[in-house]
C-alpha cells in the first residue's frame, strides 16, 4: 500500500538534497546582494529556521497536496475529492468488501459529508456554549469592584497542566452507568440516566477542554480596557446595560474573535474526545481522517479530506480576520 | 578653534531605499572641532547622512573619508565616532554606571581607570552620584545627559547627535542647547548635529547644512544662512519670511507687489523672474504717505517681544514684526530698505511629481 | 447580593473545571481498582507506579522530549526572531506566513503531514521523529513570544552597542539577549508545556514501541485506565503546583525587597 515503495530511495534523498541546496543558494545570494545597512547581516540568523520550516512544514504540506491529487498508482486524479461528495462511496466500498449486510449496518456518521456537517455543527455548539459561559466569567474576573487578585487567572491555567486525556477520561467515571452521578441518583431513589456515549457527552467534553481558551483572550481585552470609558459612558447618560451594549461589548470584540478561533478550530478536528466520551457512536471529521490514514491506509482520500478541512479553516479564519483586522485580540499569554 | 584640515569628507554619496532616492550625490566636508548642523524637514536625508557617517547605513554609491582614509565599509565599532541616538537608546538592563562604562569595558581598560573616567563624566553632565540608578527611573533630561556621557567617555574624534533634544520640553531644551555648545567648545570635539529645529541650528552651529529631498540647499554659517538665503526654501525654512514673485528690471532694480524697488543685487538677466524674500522684522511701518506701499492691518497677535501683524496692500498680505502696535483696521505705510530685499534665482525646474510636494 | 452572585458564578465555573481533577486524585488514593467504588484510602498505586516500567519509560520519553524540544526550539526560534526582526517588510511578511502555518494548521493535519514526510523519506518513526515533530510545532510559539520583546526594544539599542565598540557578536549576547530574555523564557516555558501536553502530533509521529504519556494513556483508554496513571499525574500536578507557589513566593519577596529600597 505504500505507493512510493517503488521509487528508489536515492531519488527521495535527491529530492530532499535539492530542496536544501536551493534554499542554501537563495540565502547565499541574498546575503551577497548589496547590504544596505548594518542589520541586514543579522537576517541570516533566520536561515536555520527557514530551512527547518521548509523541510518540516512546507514539504509535508506539499506531500498532502500530492497525495490528495493522485491515486494509488501516483497518477493525477480528482477522484479523492469526488469520493468526498459521493455520499454512497463508503457504503459501496463496504458493500464490495463485505456484502450488503455490512452496508446496511451503516447508519449516519460514516458518510464523509455528513461527518463534516456534524463536526461543524458540534464545533459551533461548543463555541457558542463556551462563549456564553466564558464572557460573564471574564467580566467577573476583570471586575474592579470585586478586586480579584491576578492569581485568579492561574486558577484557570492550573487544570491544563494535567494531561487532557486523563481529565477527559475522568469524566467517564462521573458520567458512566456506575459513575458518580448515577450513584447519586440511585441513592436518591431515582432511575439511572444514560449520560455517556452520546452527543451531549461529547459536547460536554469539548466545552470542558476548550473553555479556558475562550476565557483568556476575553479577559485579557476586558482587563486592559480603560475603566474611564465606563465612567465616560455613564457620564454621558448611559445606564449600565447601555454601557455594556455600546461600549464594553464592541471593544471586547477582538478578544471574542480570538477566543472563537481558539475554540472552534480544535473543536472541529478533535478526535480523542468523541472516541472516549462518544464511545464510537459518533464520528467527527478528525476521527474520519485518522481512520482513513491509520485504519484503512488510504492516504489519498485521507489527504483529500485533510485538504478540505484546511481550506474550511482558512476560510473561517479569513472571515474572522475581516471582523478583527488589527488582530489585537489577546492570546494565551 | 576650528582647524582647516578636513576631518570627514563625503564624496558623491547617494543612497537609495527600495527604489526611492534618499540622498542624491551629496558632497560635504567637515573640519576638525567644527559644530556642523544638518538641518531640514523630515525626510530630507539628514538622519541618513548621519547614519552613513556612523556606519549604520551603507551608501549606494560614493565614499566616506575620515582623515583622508576610506572608511565607507568600516563597521561602526572600528570608527572613532560615537553617537547620541534619538530617544537615547540607553541599555535598560544596565544601570547608569554600566551604561557609561560600556565602551571602556570593551576596550579592556583597567578597572580603576574606567571608574575614574566614568565618575569624571558623571560630574561633567552634572549627575554625580547617579551611577547605581537604573536608567528607566531617570527623567528625559537625565537620560539625555547619560546618553551624551556614554558617547563622550570614549573620547571620540566626532560626536554624532541625532535630534538629541527632540523629546525634551522647551525650557530644558534651551538649557541643554547652551550646555552642549559649551561642552563642545571645552572638549574640542567635532559635533555633527541633526535637527529640524531652525532655532536650535542657529543657536549652536558653526556651520549649517540645509537639506531638502536628499539634496544640500545651502551650506554656511548661521548668519549667512539667515541673512542671505540662497533660495526660497531656505528663506522659508530658516526664520519667517514674506516670499513674493518678482521680476528683475535691471541691476539693482526689482519689481514686485506692483512697484519698483531699489535693491543691492546684480548679475541677473534682464526681466528675469525671481523670488523675493523679505523678513517680517525688516519691514518698517511708517506713516500712510511716507510708505513705498500702503496697506490695511488685518490682524494683530502679541508674540511677547513683538507684535505680529498681517497687512494687506491689495495684492499681497505681508507678515510684519514690530514692537509698535498698529490697531486692526488702520491704514499704514510699509517701507523696505534696499539692503533687506533678498533676490533669488528661481529654482531649476524640477519634475512635476516632486513639485507637487 | 450582586457581588455574591458574581462570586457564586465564578465558583461554579471553577468547580466545573476542577471536578474531574478532584475525581482523578481521589481515584489515585483508592485502594481498589474500580473507578466507581471507594474501597478505602491507600498509597498502593503510588507504590506500583514506580514498578511499572511502561509508565516510567513513557514518563522519561515525555520529559526528555519536552526538555530537548524546548531547548532546541528556543535556540532556533530566538535566532529566527532576531533575523526576522531585521528583515525588510516583504520577506518579513513571508516569514510570518510560514510561521503561522503550523499554528493555524489543526494538530491532526500537522501530525499526519509529518507522518507522510517521515514515511516518504523512509525514516522509521520513533523517538527522534517525535522530537523533530515537537520542535516543529514549538518553534513558532517561541518566535511569537520573542518578537514582541524585540519590537519593544529601542530600535537603536544594537546600533548603540556597535557604536560604542561592541562587535556584532558581543552586541547580540550582551545587549539584545538580556533585553529580550523575558520573551525567551516565556517562549521556552510555553514550548515545554506544549510538548508535555501534546497528544495528537505525537500519536502520528511515533511508533507504538516508543510512547509518551499521552499516547500511552490513549492506548489504554479503551481497556481502562489503571489508577497508577492517575497517581502519576497527581504527582506531576503536585510538583507543578509546588513550583508555582515557590516561584510566586520568591517573586513576591523580590518585589517586597525592591519596594523596601
Amino acid at each position: 500500500m505504500n505507493q512510493i515503495g517503488s521509487m528508489p530511495s536515492w531519488a527521495i534523498w535527491a529530492v530532499l538534497a535539492f530542496f536544501i541546496l536551493v534554499m542554501a543558494g537563495i540565502i547565499f545570494i541574498r546575503s551577497k546582494r548589496g547590504k544596505d545597512n548594518l542589520h541586514r547581516g543579522t537576517t541570516a540568523f533566520a536561515s536555520p529556521y527557514t530551512l527547518w520550516m521548509i523541510i518540516f512544514t512546507v514539504l509535508p504540506c506539499l506531500l498532502i497536496g500530492y497525495y490528495a491529487f493522485t491515486d494509488s498508482t501516483g497518477t493525477f486524479t480528482l477522484q479523492n475529492f469526488a469520493h468526498f461528495w459521493d455520499s454512497n462511496y463508503a457504503k459501496n466500498e463496504l458493500y464490495m468488501q463485505y456484502g450488503p449486510e455490512a452496508a446496511a449496518l451503516i447508519r449516519r456518521g460514516t458518510v464523509n459529508v455528513d461527518t463534516l456537517t456534524y463536526s461543524l455543527w458540534m464545533a459551533l455548539l461548543c463555541t457558542i456554549i463556551c462563549l456564553i459561559l466564558a464572557y460573564p466569567t471574564a467580566m467577573i474576573m476583570a471586575d474592579r469592584e470585586l478586586k480579584m487578585s491576578s492569581a485568579i487567572v492561574v486558577l484557570f491555567v492550573v487544570p491544563m497542566w494535567m494531561n487532557f486525556l486523563l481529565r477527559t477520561i475522568a469524566w467517564m467515571s462521573i458520567l458512566e452507568d456506575q459513575g458518580l452521578i448515577n450513584q447519586l441518583l440511585s441513592a436518591l431513589g431515582m432511575p439511572k440516566a444514560q449520560l455517556m456515549y452520546n452527543n451531549n457527552a461529547v459536547l460536554l467534553g469539548m466545552v470542558y477542554n476548550f473553555l479556558p481558551f475562550m476565557v483568556f483572550p476575553i479577559y485579557t481585552v476586558l482587563g486592559k480596557m480603560d475603566y474611564k470609558l465606563h465612567e465616560a459612558a455613564q457620564d454621558l447618560g448611559a445606564n449600565s446595560f447601555q454601557t455594556f451594549i455600546r461600549v464594553t461589548a464592541p471593544l471586547s470584540l477582538p478578544g471574542v474573535i480570538s477566543g472563537i478561533t481558539m475554540v472552534f478550530m480544535p473543536s472541529v478536528t478533535t478526535f480523542f474526545i468523541p472516541r472516549i466520551l462518544g464511545g464510537g457512536n459518533t464520528m467527527m471529521f478528525g476521527d474520519l481522517i485518522e481512520s482513513k490514514f491509520l485504519t484503512e491506509g488510504d492516504w489519498n482520500v485521507g489527504s483529500a479530506l485533510s485538504l478540505i478541512m484546511m481550506v474550511l479553516i482558512l476560510i473561517s479564519l479569513g472571515i474572522l480576520r475581516k471582523a478583527d483586522p488589527e488582530g489585537e485580540g489577546g492570546g494565551l499569554m | 578653534m576650528i582647524e582647516e584640515t578636513h576631518l570627514i569628507d563625503l564624496e558623491n554619496i547617494s543612497k537609495e531605499y527600495d527604489g526611492t532616492t534618499v540622498l542624491a550625490n551629496m558632497n560635504l566636508y567637515i573640519r576638525k572641532r567644527e559644530f556642523v548642523t544638518l538641518l531640514g524637514p523630515s525626510g530630507c536625508g539628514k538622519t541618513t547622512t548621519l547614519r552613513i557617517i556612523g556606519g549604520f547605513e551603507y551608501p549606494s554609491t560614493g565614499r566616506v573619508l575620515f582623515e583622508s582614509k576610506d572608511i565607507t565599509n568600516t563597521p561602526p565599532y572600528r570608527r572613532r565616532v560615537n553617537t547620541v541616538f534619538q530617544k537615547y537608546a540607553l541599555f535598560p538592563h544596565l544601570n547608569v554606571y554600566d551604561n557609561i562604562a560600556f565602551g571602556l569595558k570593551l576596550k579592556k581598560l583597567p578597572k580603576k581607570e574606567i571608574e575614574e573616567k566614568v565618575n569624571a563624566m558623571l560630574e561633567l553632565v552634572n549627575l554625580k552620584g547617579y551611577g547605581k540608578r537604573g536608567v528607566d527611573a531617570l527623567s528625559g533630561g537625565q537620560q539625555q545627559r547619560i546618553a551624551i556621557a556614554r558617547a563622550l567617555v570614549n573620547e571620540p574624534e566626532v560626536l554624532l547627535l541625532d535630534e538629541p533634544l527632540g523629546a525634551l520640553d522647551l525650557k530644558l531644551r534651551k538649557e541643554m542647547q547652551l550646555e552642549l555648545k559649551n561642552m563642545q567648545q571645552r572638549l574640542g570635539i567635532t559635533f555633527i548635529y541633526v535637527t529640524h529645529d531652525q532655532e536650535e541650528a542657529l543657536t549652536m552651529s558653526d556651520t549649517i547644512v540645509v537639506m531638502k529631498d536628499g539634496r544640500i540647499q545651502q551650506i554656511g554659517d548661521p548668519k549667512k544662512i539667515y541673512d542671505e538665503p540662497k533660495n526660497a526654501f531656505v528663506a522659508n525654512f530658516i526664520g519667517e519670511s514674506n516670499i513674493l514673485e518678482g521680476v528683475m528690471k535691471k541691476d539693482e532694480l526689482v519689481n514686485f507687489a506692483g512697484h519698483d524697488f531699489v535693491c543691492v543685487d546684480y548679475d541677473f538677466e534682464k526681466d528675469e523672474p525671481v523670488d523675493v524674500v523679505i523678513r517680517p522684522e525688516d519691514i518698517l511701518l511708517v506713516g500712510e504717505d511716507a510708505g513705498q506701499l500702503i496697506g490695511t492691518v488685518k490682524s494683530v497677535l502679541f508674540k511677547g517681544v513683538h507684535y505680529e501683524m498681517m497687512i494687506d496692500d491689495g495684492q499681497f498680505t505681508w507678515k510684519v514684526h514690530s514692537t509698535a502696535m498698529q490697531p486692526q483696521g488702520s491704514r499704514v505705510g510699509l517701507s523696505i530698505i534696499p539692503f533687506n530685499i533678498h533676490i533669488m534665482h528661481k529654482p531649476a525646474p524640477i519634475p512635476e511629481k516632486e513639485a507637487e510636494k | 447580593m450582586r457581588k455574591f452572585i458574581k462570586r457564586f458564578y465564578l465558583v461554579i465555573i471553577l468547580l466545573f473545571l476542577y471536578i474531574p481533577i478532584i475525581v482523578m486524585i481521589a481515584q489515585s488514593f483508592n485502594a481498589g481498582k474500580s473507578r466507581a467504588v471507594w474501597e478505602g484510602f491507600s498509597f498502593r498505586w503510588y507504590a506500583e507506579l514506580f514498578a511499572d516500567s511502561a509508565i516510567i519509560n513513557a514518563l522519561s520519553v515525555t520529559l526528555t522530549i519536552a526538555l530537548l524540544s524546548a531547548v532546541i526550539s528556543t535556540i532556533l526560534g530566538t535566532l529566527a526572531a532576531i533575523g526576522i526582526h531585521a528583515m525588510k517588510k516583504r520577506p518579513q511578511a513571508m516569514m510570518m506566513t510560514i510561521t503561522n502555518i503550523p499554528m493555524t494548521m489543526p494538530d491532526i493535519v500537522t501530525g499526519i503531514s509529518l507522518m507522510l514526510l517521515f514515511m516518504f523519506a523512509k525514516v522509521g518513526r520513533g523517538y527522534w521523529t517525535m522530537l523533530l515533530a515537537h520542535i516543529t510545532f514549538d518553534t513558532p510559539y517561541v518566535i511569537l513570544s520573542v518578537l514582541p520583546k524585540l519590537r519593544q526594544m529601542n530600535s537603536h539599542s544594537y546600533e548603540a552597542a556597535l557604536d560604542l565598540g561592541a562587535t556584532p557578536r558581543y552586541g547580540l549576547t550582551h545587549v539584545i539577549l538580556p533585553q529580550i530574555m523575558p520573551g525567551v523564557i516565556t517562549g521556552c516555558l510555553l514550548a515545554f508545556t506544549l510538548s508535555l501536553d501534546d497528544f495528537t502530533v505525537s500519536y502520528f509521529t511515533t511508533s507504538p514501541l516508543i510512547q509518551n504519556l499521552s499516547t500511552l494513556i490513549y492506548s489504554k483508554a479503551r481497556i481502562g485506565i489503571e489508577p497508577t496513571l492517575n497517581a502519576l499525574s497527581a504527582l506531576m500536578f503536585a510538583v507543578l503546583l509546588l513550583l508555582l507557589v515557590v516561584v510566586n513566593y520568591r517573586a513576591a519577596k523580590v518585589e517586597k525587597a525592591q519596594q523596601g529600597q
